[in-house]
């Protein structure tokens, strides 16, 4: 926005982005009373407030009703297939770690037909924040159980109550090697999901973010208890976490202090089915960012790339 | 460089000089069992052969199985070499002579129909008087059922003569071998003891010495025990070519194509027999700039080479036959995105898992149709190791160009085959230019299809003003997601244009076996990717005999080269010969109505509405110029009856 200059005189830069400029413009489609539009309308205030060029930032995504957002961006976007929204996000970074990359998926694209690529992204922990759109159904084939479905909750698949207990998407992921960052939120709190994404923006890394996510239509009883009962979270807090302010604090009772750095403590937290656990389980700086790695040698000169290229030939001369 | 060693000439006794037997080319194999180093004395004996100037082609003898059980026929290993006063194309027919390390790992290849009546067969004999009394009589049942099969078994005390000089035979036995080699084809010894310095020199002078100690022991055996002695004359024009050749396999010539087409991504999966490529580009990669993603899985292997190239960084992925099954749907994304991909698929035999280190050409329809829904693409197949090399380079601009996957279709023959060609001059245009990060002009949409070609520009990220979604669902010129029935059927038509608009800027292919392009024949042969060499080597041969035979090799897949129907129409019959699956006409319950062509006559018949036959075997090894000959005359014979 503004930039003040050596010479203390004010430099306005030449550009500024609206919240405008992150949207699409058109119609956004999804059900009345849906959660995931306080998602797009909070990533959309997270990139204004970063300022980040709508031309440097790609939106990607799978299938389903989360998976239409990079639809209602107004930055570059790849809407792929169910379940491989990751590894066309990896393959986007990986050599160009120029671009702020996004990943909008679902319980079932990323913990059921995607679950191979959500473990190896997490491993391979490129730069990025993944919004898991968790509503605990598959929404966009009508209502059959996710791998989140609550056991006994009826669908079309099982009409007499889903037979498994739900997966727990945090405790695997903790238990990913070289993981970077782990949170949960819920897409009823705007000033807790902004804080939460924009933390999640803000590292570098592979940013997994699990937020519990409304639908009205198919799964009501997923959210209904946890939006009418607030006591049923503790919320982290950590100077090293989210920022929570007071309003926040006075909604959400159980407030605990938790280092985001200690992976045993947030295993407990993930682990714990009575107070479900809001904010940042687990941060580590210090991970390996694959795009280190993938992108050495981007925009090596023809030059040089030609001297390469002989001295392999070399190797098979006779 | 080590001019200090002493060469088995200088040392081995004073025998009366012999004469070299001229010959004009032959066909070596050696076979041990996995691991006693037949592959590394093959490779190295071929090395020498094309220092030497002649004309060489090698193929892997591979088992299975990293190690299988010794003396097993399907556990041989080893390599078979073509080496020849001309330029070598195929594997030939029978071989000539033959080393073998134990006398079982020799039916397998007898059982493969390797060797002929004369072949001459080298044999360690050291079994003869093994501890074992099953192992003897194993033997000696072999010796004797080789020689009454009219192959010439010379029994040798290899492993006594190596363990004079080595306390573990087994290590080091591969190197006799080689000096029994290079006196037998009157090879320069110093290129052999070169060699073995160059292999074993960052072992120390402990590794060379006893090596090149082997080496001389197997050559002075040879020459004192043997009465084998052939000179095989250089090609013409090799010596002047000698400085400018490299000898590399096919996998080695894709992944230097890659370095060379300026793409900086290869994102795979490990699958044989294609990974061999990465193995290769994963050790220079680094010196153009380059990074190889090994993915979780095949899938994700293409979406990460998708992205990248999505992001303006064309990537290329590499597989096999199992590998493109799982990647269809990822190929049509690319298709419907219009993203542009090269897809390498080294065929193996197949379906499923099938013959994982064997040829076949089995996935021409499934690369020409494999996805659900229509998604025409580029389909192109190498037929020779340097057009493995060549075409890597075309898809990435044809990728680019038409907006649209690639795939480049090789097999196993041209992957583990070796020969010498010809080191290309490295051409800047090869490499891809940088991505443009400029303004795009808002009024283009992202695509702007072109009426007639179907071609457009795409913007890509970074690029201000250019901001689209890219989806696999059907899509408005501006890329939004669009339900209407007119435009499913315009944008389905752009896609389709681009091969038309492809085909109409290729030339008619040229045909191999006429005086003039314009001539016809009786008989036209249409064949694609490894098979040219013993295909024309046959063609070649029948022509000598008189008949009106030619040859057509087809580059281009999809589309098809033009020209085809006027050609075609020029000659009486017209077949394709291919290693894939098809019917007999006459095997049993066989009718018209329900006799299953070879692929490639498939989309030909289909094509060109003409009654066009084939010949096709699926014995996962690569086509003899004999068996082809074969084939045809009786074809040719029947024609003129």
């Amino acid at each position: 926005m503004f930039g003040i200059k050596a010479d203390w005189s004010l430099e306005v830069l030449e550009r500024y982005f609206t919240l405008d400029d992150y949207g699409a413009g058109g119609d956004v489609r999804w059900c009345s009373g849906c959660g995931d539009f306080a998602i797009l309308n909070t990533v959309h205030r997270v990139l204004r407030d970063a300022q980040v060029p709508p031309e440097k930032s790609v939106a990607v995504s799978g299938i389903g009703c989360s998976s239409r957002m990079p639809h209602y961006m107004g930055t570059y976007g790849l809407h792929g297939l169910h379940g491989r929204a990751l590894p066309l996000a990896n393959g986007i970074k990986s050599r160009r770690p120029d671009l702020d990359v996004w990943v909008a998926t679902g319980d079932g694209d990323c913990f059921s037909i995607g679950a191979g690529p959500w473990l190896h992204t997490l491993h391979l922990n490129m730069d990025m924040v993944i919004l898991v759109f968790d509503n605990g159904i598959y929404g966009l084939t009508k209502k059959q159980t996710s791998p989140t479905t609550a056991q006994g909750t009826k669908t079309n698949t099982h009409p007499n109550g889903a037979i498994l207990p739900p997966l727990n998407p945090l405790t695997i992921t903790l238990g990913i090697s070289n993981i970077s960052f782990v949170a949960q939120v819920v897409d009823w709190n705007p000033p807790l999901l902004y804080e939460t994404i924009k933390v999640a923006h803000q590292h570098r890394g592979t940013s997994f973010v699990r937020v519990l996510q409304r639908c009205p239509v198919f799964s009501e009883e997923f959210t209904k208890p946890l939006q009418d009962n607030p006591d049923r979270f503790v919320l982290l807090e950590h100077e090293d976490g989210v920022a929570i302010d007071d309003n926040v604090k006075r909604l959400f009772h159980k407030v605990i202090e938790h280092d985001p750095k200690d992976w045993l403590g947030a295993m407990k937290y993930a682990r714990d089915q009575v107070n479900i656990p809001l904010g940042i389980l687990f941060k580590d700086p210090d991970a390996i960012v694959y795009e280190d790695h993938s992108s050495v040698g981007v925009g090596m000169t023809n030059e040089e790339k030609a001297a390469g290229l002989n001295a392999a030939f070399d190797k098979f001369s006779i | 460089m080590n001019d200090q060693v002493t060469t088995p000439e200088q040392i081995s006794v004073q025998l009366p000089v012999q004469e070299a037997q001229q010959i004009h080319e032959h066909i070596v194999e050696i076979v041990s069992d996995s691991g006693e180093g037949a592959q590394k004395c093959g490779q190295t004996f071929a090395g020498i052969g094309g220092k030497m100037g002649n004309g060489i082609w090698t193929v892997e003898i591979i088992p299975a199985e990293i190690q299988p059980p010794a003396r097993t026929p399907a556990g041989g290993s080893g390599n078979r070499i073509r080496v020849g006063s001309k330029i070598m194309t195929n594997m030939g027919n029978e071989a000539d002579l033959v080393v073998g390390f134990n006398e079982q790992v020799l039916y397998a290849r007898i059982a493969n129909g390797a060797y002929k009546d004369g072949t001459i067969v080298l044999l360690e004999n050291k079994w003869a008087n093994d501890p074992q009394e099953k192992i003897r009589d194993e033997y000696a049942f072999a010796v004797d059922e080789f020689k009454k099969n009219g192959l010439i078994v010379h029994e040798l005390p290899m492993e006594e003569e190596c363990l004079k000089i080595v306390k573990n035979a087994r290590k080091g036995k591969n190197m006799f071998v080689l000096g029994m080699l290079c006196r037998i084809y009157n090879r320069k010894p110093q290129l052999g003891l070169n060699e073995i310095h160059n292999t074993f020199k960052h072992k120390g002078e402990k590794v060379v010495k006893p090596n090149q100690d082997l080496f001389n022991s197997g050559y002075n055996f040879a020459k004192n025990n043997l009465e084998y002695f052939f000179d095989i004359p250089p090609y013409e024009g090799a010596q002047e070519e000698l400085d400018k050749v490299i000898v590399t396999n096919g996998n080695t010539a894709v992944g230097l194509g890659v370095m060379a087409s300026g793409m900086e991504m290869i994102s795979m999966y490990p699958i044989t027999p294609a990974t061999s490529a990465s193995h290769y580009v994963a050790e220079v990669f680094d010196g153009v700039g380059g990074f190889i993603h090994q993915a979780e899985d095949e899938i994700a292997a293409i979406g990460f080479a998708i992205g990248a190239s999505y992001a303006g960084k064309t990537a290329c992925t590499i597989t096999s036959g199992p590998g493109m099954a799982l990647k269809t749907e990822m190929i049509g994304l690319a298709v419907m995105g219009e993203i542009p991909l090269v897809i390498v698929d080294v065929q193996r035999g197949g379906p499923s898992t099938g013959l994982p280190t064997k040829v076949e050409q089995s996935d021409l329809l499934a690369a020409l149709y494999g996805e659900p829904g229509d998604a025409p693409k580029i389909v192109i197949a190498a037929a020779t190791i340097p057009e493995c090399f060549e075409f890597v380079i075309m898809a990435r601009k044809l990728a680019e160009e038409f907006r649209t996957p690639v795939i480049l279709l090789t097999d196993a023959n041209l992957a583990t085959g070796v020969q010498p060609w010809l080191r290309p001059d490295i051409k800047e245009e090869w490499f891809s230019p940088p991505i443009d990060q400029s303004p795009w002009d808002k009024r283009i949409p992202a695509y702007d299809w072109d009426e007639n070609t179907g071609l457009s520009q795409r913007p890509i990220p970074g690029q201000p003003d250019g901001m689209y979604v890219l989806t696999g669902l059907s899509h408005t010129e501006r890329s939004k997601v669009s339900y209407n029935s007119e435009t499913n059927q315009i944008t389905s038509q752009h896609r389709s244009r681009k091969i038309a608009a492809l085909q109409s800027t290729l030339k008619t292919p040229v045909i191999h076996g006429v005086d003039s392009q314009e001539d016809g024949g009786d008989l036209l042969v249409v064949a694609w990717g490894s098979t040219i060499g013993a295909i024309e080597e046959a063609i070649d041969n029948l022509k000598d005999k008189g008949h009106k035979i030619a040859s057509l090799h087809l580059r281009f897949l999809s589309p098809l080269e033009p020209g085809l129907k006027e050609i075609f129409n020029r000659y009486k019959k017209v077949m394709t010969i291919e290693i894939n699956y098809s019917d007999e006409p006459d095997a049993p319950m066989i009718t018209e109505e329900n006799r299953r062509y070879a692929q490639l006559a498939n989309v030909l018949r289909a094509q060109f509405v003409i009654d066009i036959d084939c010949w096709s075997v699926v014995y996962g090894h690569p086509l003899q110029p004999g068996l082809v000959t074969d084939e045809l005359s009786k074809r040719l014979d029947a024609m003129n009856a």
